[in-house]
């Protein structure tokens, strides 16, 4: 069968050998070279079929990490098979896609034309969905996403609050597109910022569009992109290099194995413009092996791309030669440094070295590289195809256009959520995230993992960018957002952050190697009750000195959640080491449990889980818990279904 | 070569000849040839290290340095599923610590270690990038998501 990747008559001479400058825009809008009705309407028949419309609708079902653990590959076959069964396949298309972003709704699918979003669906219901849908022309009501807020289901994907408030830009084409096959990246305008930069921009003018854009580093720094492209651009060497720096260390972010497996070709399109900008003719994406489906999908991409020649030699027959290359992280988290990960990718372990030579002058075999995360480069493509000036639009005077956030953790709607610059920690949290779970009380948000920091209530209001998170003591890191209830317990946050940066530092300056592990040690200390009155001025002096010591970002930031929960939570860490208690009912050492009589309805559980033996009582009297041989491990509490045990 | 000979040649060592012989014009190749052999063998014992050495002309001492740095590579045998519990932020703030407690007690054993029976063996990780569904952890390469101390044991069953 004829797919849109294919020569549309015998006068079309394109090759990965003899390449067309026009190919992009040829199967999107032509034939360009000669001018053929049977031609053109073919070429708009095929693309019709890729994009849905009423007499081919669409059927996106969300294959991602998150969804595919939960079954949606099963989903998938069943729809199929049912469309066969019903005779639909002329009218009805399943299309695995990439993450949708709403994991807590997982799986998801979602019908177009008519955006349609059903939620938490399972293959028994998919015979009902196909059969309403498709048949009667009817919605499965109990299957419509019901937000949080209002209690009202949404009727469409649109106008669910969770994707109403977002601003798709990088996300755009992620759980729209079969990330497998090009050809639905170049129907919805994939490739077409390459070709731009390729046919009308010199390198620099590339770059001053970039500049022009106000894009900065996704990766947590915010370095302006532009200006990192225009260093290595000047940088004198025979060879430079790229890179994608997917090495997603930080636990509670997962936008970048988002994009990879949802759109894996905008970031090799970002890469490529990049590329041409720098002059570099080779690159690589250092991904971490954790996300197997990103790499897979990322391999599929890129020899999809060599075979239509937009990754090769001459690209597009404009003497531009780019080659691109995968390499899966060994499990390092001090890898997402770049001098590190250069190190990785140089077959070495991977430490970080001492800047200057920054990468720009002297980098992946002491040739100028330029590294740039993931959806840094995936924005790339955006701005070379609708102009820095659209782009621009979006965002706040210093940090500009959108970014994605990971919305994690005591939160309604947890997934991925792509917003502009400068929207508010709490339209955030609240209205996109549908606020906290269980209707318990907000406590605090950690923003930008284990560099960033813990913000209280009453930083709700403030502005998302760069700036503002670095003044108030978190960054945006790499968007990570981990919403805290009541019940978290903000010392053994900080405790648990040390702890990951202690054992994930490389060992190689002592500030970070030393200095972490003896704030983990004081953090311990606390949680178990042997808190001292001066550990917290200990604490707080350590931290500077391995901020302002430590040799790369790792050790640099380390101390930032401690440092911010001691800002805003300082009474909880007092509570832990003066009265011996924690507030939030966390640390276990500091917990007493207790049988409440009243409540207690003798039927003994507690005494039977009880693996220390210390509850008595029978059937007549009430159970005791003997304080002095609990070894306070909780499980009384959790089997306990009257509620009679006490925590304090 | 006679079929006696046939029987003395290890399969698994001309696959790593192999692969070798494929990475070894390119730069930086130990690090894609060590996970490949770790692939072949399971984990890397000390004869695959000093195998890869001599192919890729790359001192044993270097080779042991990035093994023993990064944490994927493994020079003890791992059992028949690789199970990596996740305590990344999201999992450690919606109870991942539960989950793995019941799999400790489940398995008998902790943090690094292999079942006797070599079905299992037990590794803590740092986020696999599966947030939304906290508590996760990652058996070979299935994601298993919004874990409870009640199913987690069920889905251990699946797993031979």
């Amino acid at each position: 069968m004829k797919t849109l990747l294919d020569p549309c008559c015998d006068r079309c001479t394109h090759t990965p050998e003899t390449p067309c400058r026009d190919y992009v825009r040829c199967l999107t809008e032509g034939p360009i070279c000669h001018d053929d009705p049977a031609c053109k309407a073919e070429k708009q028949r095929l693309l019709k079929e890729i994009k849905p419309n009423e007499e081919n609708q669409q059927i996106f079902v969300c294959t991602g990490t998150g969804c595919a653990s939960c079954g949606a590959h099963n989903i998938v076959d069943s729809l199929n098979e049912e469309i066969n069964h019903q005779g639909l396949a002329n009218t009805v298309n399943v299309v695995p896609t990439g993450c949708h972003g709403f994991c807590e709704q997982g799986p998801t699918l979602i019908i177009e034309p008519r955006q349609i979003l059903y939620t938490l669906v399972k293959p028994d219901d998919v015979a009902e969905i196909v059969q309403k849908e498709f048949v009667e022309g009817e919605r499965v009501e109990r299957l419509l996403y019901v937000d949080p807020l209002t209690n009202q289901p949404a009727t469409t994907f649109a106008n669910a609050n969770f994707f109403a408030k977002q601003t798709r830009v990088v996300l755009n084409n992620c759980g729209f597109i079969n990330p497998e096959k090009i050809e639905d990246y170049i129907a919805r305008d994939g490739y077409k910022g390459l070709t731009n930069a390729l046919q009308k921009m010199t390198p620099v003018e590339v770059i001053d569009e970039v500049k022009k854009s106000g894009l900065r580093g996704r990766g947590g720094a915010g370095f302006p992109t532009g200006l990192k492209w225009s260093f290595c651009r000047q940088a004198i060497g025979d060879k430079k290099y790229i890179i994608c720096n997917a090495d997603e260390g930080d636990p509670g972010a997962f936008m970048d194995r988002g994009v990879l497996e949802g759109d894996p070709h905008a970031v090799i399109e970002g890469m490529l413009i990049g590329a041409y900008a720098i002059g570099a003719d080779e690159g690589y994406v250092y991904c971490r092996a954790e996300y197997p489906l990103a790499i897979k999908h990322l391999e599929i991409a890129i020899r999809q791309a060599e075979e239509v020649g937009l990754l090769g030699d001459n690209i597009l027959n404009s003497g531009f030669n780019f080659h691109l290359f995968i390499r899966a992280g060994a499990g390092a988290f001090v890898c997402g440094e770049e001098t590190a990960l250069i190190a990785s990718i140089e077959g070495k372990r991977g430490m970080p070295k001492v800047r200057p030579p920054f990468p720009a002058q002297s980098g992946l075999w002491g040739k100028p590289t330029n590294n740039n995360n993931v959806e840094t480069w995936a924005n790339v493509p955006h701005i070379l195809r609708n102009g820095a000036d659209r782009y621009a639009q979006f965002g706040t005077e210093k940090s500009k256009g959108t970014k994605i956030f990971a919305l994690t953790g005591k939160v309604n709607n947890t997934g991925l959520a792509e917003v502009p610059m400068g929207m508010t920690l709490r339209d955030i949290i609240f209205d996109i995230g549908g606020g906290i779970q269980n209707g318990k009380k907000f406590k605090a948000v950690q923003i930008g993992g284990p560099s960033g920091g813990c913000l209280p209530d009453e930083m709700l209001d403030l502005q998302v960018d760069y700036d503002t998170l670095t003044k108030a003591g978190a960054m945006v890191g790499s968007g990570g957002l981990v919403i805290m209830d009541e019940t978290t317990c903000m010392v053994d946050i900080a405790r648990f952050f040390l702890n990951f940066s202690q054992s994930e530092s490389c060992g190689k300056c002592t500030p970070c190697r030393e200095g972490t592990k003896r704030m983990w040690e004081i953090l311990d200390r606390i949680t178990k009750g042997e808190g001292k009155e001066e550990d917290l001025d200990n604490l707080e002096h350590l931290a500077v000195v391995v901020k302002e010591t430590s040799l790369c970002g790792l050790g640099q930031n380390a101390p930032n959640p401690v440092l911010s929960a001691l800002k805003y939570f300082r009474p909880e860490f007092e509570a832990h080491i003066r009265d011996k208690n924690c507030p939030a009912h966390v640390c276990s050492a500091l917990m007493t449990y207790s049988i409440d009589p009243d409540k207690c309805k003798k039927c003994g559980l507690c005494a039977k889980s009880c693996p220390s033996g210390c509850i008595s009582g029978d059937k007549k009297t009430p159970y005791q818990i003997d304080v002095a041989a609990c070894i306070k491990c909780g499980t009384c509490a959790d089997v306990c279904k009257f509620g009679a045990v006490i925590r304090a | 070569m006679c079929e006696a000979c046939e029987d003395l040649i290890d399969p698994k060592e001309t696959e790593l000849d192999a692969v070798i012989a494929q990475y070894v014009r390119e730069k930086g190749a130990l690090i894609p040839v060590l996970q490949k052999a770790q692939e072949i063998y399971g984990y890397l014992p000390t004869e695959v290290l000093k195998r890869v050495g001599r192919g890729l002309r790359i001192p044993l001492s270097k080779i042991y340095g990035v093994v023993t740095f990064y944490a994927q590579f493994r020079l003890m045998p791992m059992g028949r599923n690789v199970l990596r519990v996740c305590l990344g932020t999201a999992c450690h703030v919606r109870g991942g610590a539960k989950v793995l407690e019941t799999i400790e007690q489940e398995l008998g054993v902790k943090d690094g270690g292999t079942t006797e029976d070599q079905r299992f063996t037990l590794e803590i990780v740092a986020c696999i990038g599966a947030c939304g569904l906290a508590p996760t952890m990652m058996i070979n390469d299935e994601v298993h998501g919004r874990l409870t101390a009640e199913n987690v044991t069920e889905i251990l069953s699946k797993y031979e």
